[in-house]
């Protein structure tokens, strides 16, 4: 299991999961999950639908049963409690906002039934709409909200107990694209300046790499990698994590003579990974779109490859070409600047001559 | 991440790691068998009941199947079941025909009187089964005023008269599927149709047809339930034509022959039963034809399709509300067809001792609604919801109503309240047993309609109110219940108007003291005081009516005060009875 970096001795992991294990029937839906979160720390479960992600965010919550494992929090063990007992607010992904109760006796459901003095209870829940910028609207109905009102009024609603935990189980993906691009910052923002320890669902690596501190990755009831959004992006460790974050290439090899090269059809390729292969075991080389480099950049730099444009994209900031390699080889995709694109003066069925940074080359064992 | 695998899915225990339990989970159980030991004692025990005594022979020795060869082997009594079928099948075929054609001229043109056509046809909603019959002998019977008037006796006692009166009976129950059913489509569907050149016939038959199938399905079960299962027409109207239901009551009533009602009753589950399970396979495959975006059909003027569906519903509408009107007059003059003096002295019920059993037909009736909301809804919420182990079985047990016919439901009692030496003996006798034979009969479609307004919520917010430590009867009773007063609204006017016109199931449950008006009405035409029975039938119906009234004007109250969040377009969802 990836080492996670450890949480400082003297404050115990908000969440600490063990050897959590779930099956639904025959079907195993998460195998041996462990994983801790820091105080204050914003998680990001992140992978494809059916890998086991909701799952997890609801065996943390509670409200799913796992069949092995233990679940800590802040030290204590809450398997075996109930999820009234466990204090965190959660954020569904269709909000469950109780469209009968106006946003203000939304936002204030959680503190009713704690006794506490009517004054008290408005003063919070007036305190909490200001955060969110609503204020304006506590009298109304949910339905009366857009979307991404609704949603901020369910990040209210859970946050207004004041919970340990955020529980957010994908809150962002029922917005359209502007809402969620704004809500992002809000959410994140909102975060940092409570300090609670938050984690979120999502399939959207973007949205991971934009809130996270630390993303999770999983694949099939497995964790594939734990790390900051810059780790995961930079040096995944294995192809899936590779291919659902960010765009990537992948190329066959076979390993070279000596440690460090790799063979690319006829091409020597010299790449940065230190695992020692012996000569002439396939693998398969990985670099993204926007770290290869063409025309002039290219020039004179080791891993160099002459290139065919089969194909020019226009992405607005960026120009996405595909090539394919002089042998027919499956093609490569590139990402280069507009400007740098003009600049270059090639068009569909040009040659281009391009390198492959050595340091972005990654070196994974051939598999799916 | 290849060190995560070796651990096999087979090493991994079955079962999940246990929560403790708090207090709301002791609540939450208490619920579940409540619900339990309510739906055992009430649906599964008095039936288990029924099946036992078929199998014993009237001084309680066991006989097998005895009781079975003799019901197949003597004519007179195996005759019902063949008589029953075919009843029951052609009153099927006519009503389902007569009341698509009414329903696609309401949904599906512009012909004026939509709104009339619609009320008139809801009429028999109003009245017991009974009272249909008794309208059709008012008009046809050896005194009727036709036969009278024209010297043409049609010969209305028998087959003949049952399948009359089982048509109009059913024919708001099949209305109200089809008019749903045809009402639910997308106008998209037919602008494509007409752009690919397709004709009306054909329109009609690959769009229209596949579109409201499994609401003709439902409709053509329910009737048949319907009438299979009805005692009250072909008691008055059936003459020598023996029916299992009739046959159910000759052998209880008449005979004292309990264990051959009993052997009736198990084979009258049959089909009960069949029609039933075949449904809800069928419904099962449904599929939704109405999405977000689909748009309704707003039918275009076609004069000729228009009026000659206006002259059609106005046939059907006026035969209706010209059996009602037969009723009325019928209740209001000296003596039908003889003498038209104008006199109330029919409204005296003198011979069921005056409005007692109106009086005790409202009172059944308003608990029934009161105990029966109470009791589908919370049963709903707590298989809904609670999600238990128990929650399949007793989700069976909820909907297994619905196939009982009343006969057998009442006979089921008598098996099981009527015992000497028990105490369950208490409530024999008694209004209370009434109020539950009706809340029983009429469980399933309650349950039914809570069901499908429960899981029209957000399955997350008892979630959301666990994660806020709010307990979940307190979401209920502030979220739940409101959201679904509608349906809530709905369910008990449903209970209401039907324990208002039940004969079948509590016939064999009146005592003296605790009769009922339908039962009246039964009584008082046997004893020959018709005019009497039409009174108390137009007391029913009226009674029905302005408690309709009063339910409408107290639905567009509640819209008002408790769905102010439902967004405008949104209507109240209404039970649809069956």
């Amino acid at each position: 299991m990836t080492p996670v970096s450890a949480p400082a001795p003297s404050r115990p992991a908000a969440v600490a999961l063990l050897g959590i294990a779930k099956k639904f029937g025959q079907f195993v839906a998460l195998r041996d999950i462990d994983l801790t979160v820091a105080p204050g720390e914003f998680v990001c479960f992140l992978g494809p639908s059916g890998c086991g992600k909701t799952t997890l965010l609801r065996i943390i919550a509670g409200l799913e049963r796992q069949n092995a494992g233990q679940v800590m929090m802040a030290g204590r063990d809450v398997s075996g409690l109930p999820p009234s007992l466990r204090n965190y607010g959660i954020v569904f992904q269709s909000y469950a906002l109780f469209p009968n109760l106006t946003v203000a006796r939304n936002v204030g459901y959680g503190l009713e039934t704690r006794r506490r003095p009517r004054a008290e209870i408005d003063r919070r829940v007036d305190e909490l709409l200001t955060l969110v910028g609503l204020s304006a609207h506590k009298a109304k109905y949910p339905a009366q909200l857009s979307g991404g009102e609704q949603q901020r009024i369910a990040l209210a609603r859970a946050l207004a107990p004041s919970p340990a935990l955020l529980l957010l189980d994908e809150p962002l993906s029922a917005l359209d694209a502007r809402v969620r691009q704004s809500l992002r910052h809000e959410i994140r923002a909102l975060q940092r300046r409570l300090g609670v320890t938050t984690i979120m669902v999502t399939h959207d690596q973007e949205e991971a790499l934009a809130m996270a501190d630390r993303i999770v990755v999983m694949n099939h009831g497995v964790v594939e990698q734990v790390g900051t959004p810059m780790e995961v992006y930079t040096r995944p460790r294995s192809p899936f994590v590779a291919r659902f974050v960010g765009q990537m290439n992948f190329l066959e090899a076979t390993a070279g003579d000596r440690a460090g090269w790799a063979r690319l059809g006829t091409v020597e390729m010299r790449h940065d990974a230190t695992e020692a292969l012996v000569a002439g075991t396939r693998l398969t080389l990985a670099i993204r779109p926007e770290e290869i480099l063409v025309g002039p950049a290219a020039e004179g730099r080791e891993n160099r490859l002459v290139t065919r444009i089969r194909a020019v994209q226009f992405l607005g900031p960026f120009t996405r070409l595909s090539l394919t390699l002089p042998d027919g080889a499956p093609a490569l995709e590139c990402d280069v600047a507009a400007t740098a694109f003009a600049a270059l003066g090639a068009a569909e069925g040009s040659e281009l001559a391009l390198a492959l940074r050595a340091d972005a080359l990654r070196v994974f064992p051939l598999a799916g | 991440m290849a060190s995560a695998l070796p651990s096999l899915p087979a090493a991994l225990p079955d079962r999940t790691v246990r929560h403790r339990l708090g207090a709301e989970d002791l609540v939450r159980w208490a619920l579940v068998a409540l619900l339990a030991a309510i739906l055992y004692l009430f649906v599964l025990y008095p039936l288990l009941q029924v099946v036992w005594r078929s199998l014993l022979a009237n001084d309680g020795t066991f006989v097998g199947a005895a009781n079975y060869r003799r019901y197949f082997g003597t004519p007179a009594i195996a005759q019902s079941i063949g008589n029953s079928l075919f009843v029951s099948i052609v009153s099927m075929a006519i009503t389902v025909t007569l009341a698509f054609v009414y329903a696609y001229g309401l949904t599906r043109t512009r012909m004026p009187g939509r709104g009339v056509f619609r009320l008139v046809a809801m009429l028999p909603l109003f009245a017991p089964s009974l009272v249909q019959a008794l309208a059709f002998i008012y008009v046809f019977g050896n005194n009727g005023i036709v036969t009278r008037t024209t010297g043409w006796n049609i010969g209305i006692y028998g087959a003949k008269g049952i399948v009359m009166a089982e048509v109009f009976y059913c024919f708001p129950h099949a209305l109200l599927i089809l008019v749903a059913a045809l009402s639910a489509t997308d106008a998209r569907l037919y602008d494509a149709a007409r752009t690919l050149g397709a004709s009306p016939l054909r329109t009609f038959l690959t769009v229209t047809l596949p579109g409201v199938k499994f609401g003709l399905v439902s409709a053509c079960f329910v009737v048949f339930t319907l009438v299979i299962t009805d005692f009250g027409a072909p008691k008055a109207i059936g003459g020598k034509f023996s029916v299992m239901a009739t046959e159910i009551y000759n052998q209880v009533s008449g005979q004292q022959n309990f264990t051959m009602g009993a052997t009736v009753s198990v084979v009258l589950l049959i089909p009960a039963v069949l029609a039933f399970l075949v449904d809800r396979v069928v419904q099962r495959r449904r599929y939704a034809l109405v999405t977000a975006s689909s748009r309704p059909l707003a039918p275009a003027p076609r004069p000729a399709a228009d009026w000659g569906a206006f002259a059609y519903c106005a046939l059907v509408a006026g035969a209706i509300a010209g059996m009602y009107l037969a009723i009325v007059v019928y209740s209001l003059v000296m003596r039908w067809p003889y003498n038209f003096t104008p006199t109330l002295r029919h409204y005296r019920f003198d011979t069921v001792g005056g409005y007692a059993p109106l009086l005790n037909s409202v009172y059944v009736a308003a608990l029934t609604a009161l105990v029966g909301t109470v009791l589908t809804f919370v049963g709903a919420y707590v298989i809904e919801k609670c999600r238990t182990a128990w929650s399949g079985p007793l989700y069976l047990l909820a909907v297994l109503p619905v196939s009982i016919p009343g006969m057998v439901l009442g006979l089921a009692y008598i098996f099981t309240f009527n015992v000497a030496g028990s105490t369950l003996n208490v409530l024999y006798g008694t209004l209370a047993i009434l109020i539950v034979s009706n809340v029983i009969h009429y469980f399933t479609v309650g349950f039914l309609t809570a069901t499908t307004a429960l899981r029209q919520m957000d399955a997350e917010f008892e979630n959301v109110s666990a994660s806020l430590g709010v307990p979940f009867y307190r979401t209920f009773w502030r979220v739940t219940v409101p959201m679904a007063l509608p349906s809530i609204v709905a369910i008990s006017m449903y209970f209401f108007l039907n324990a208002m016109v039940t004969l079948s199931a509590v016939v064999f449950l009146v005592a003296p003291g605790t009769e009922l008006a339908a039962v009246a009405v039964l009584l008082m035409d046997d004893a020959g005081d018709a005019a009497q029975a039409a009174a108390m039938s137009v007391c029913i119906v009226a009674i029905g009516l302005a408690v309709r009234l009063g339910y409408w004007a107290l639905m567009r109250g509640v819209d008002r005060h408790t769905q102010a969040w439902r967004e405008p377009r949104e209507a109240a969802t209404e039970a649809v009875p069956r």
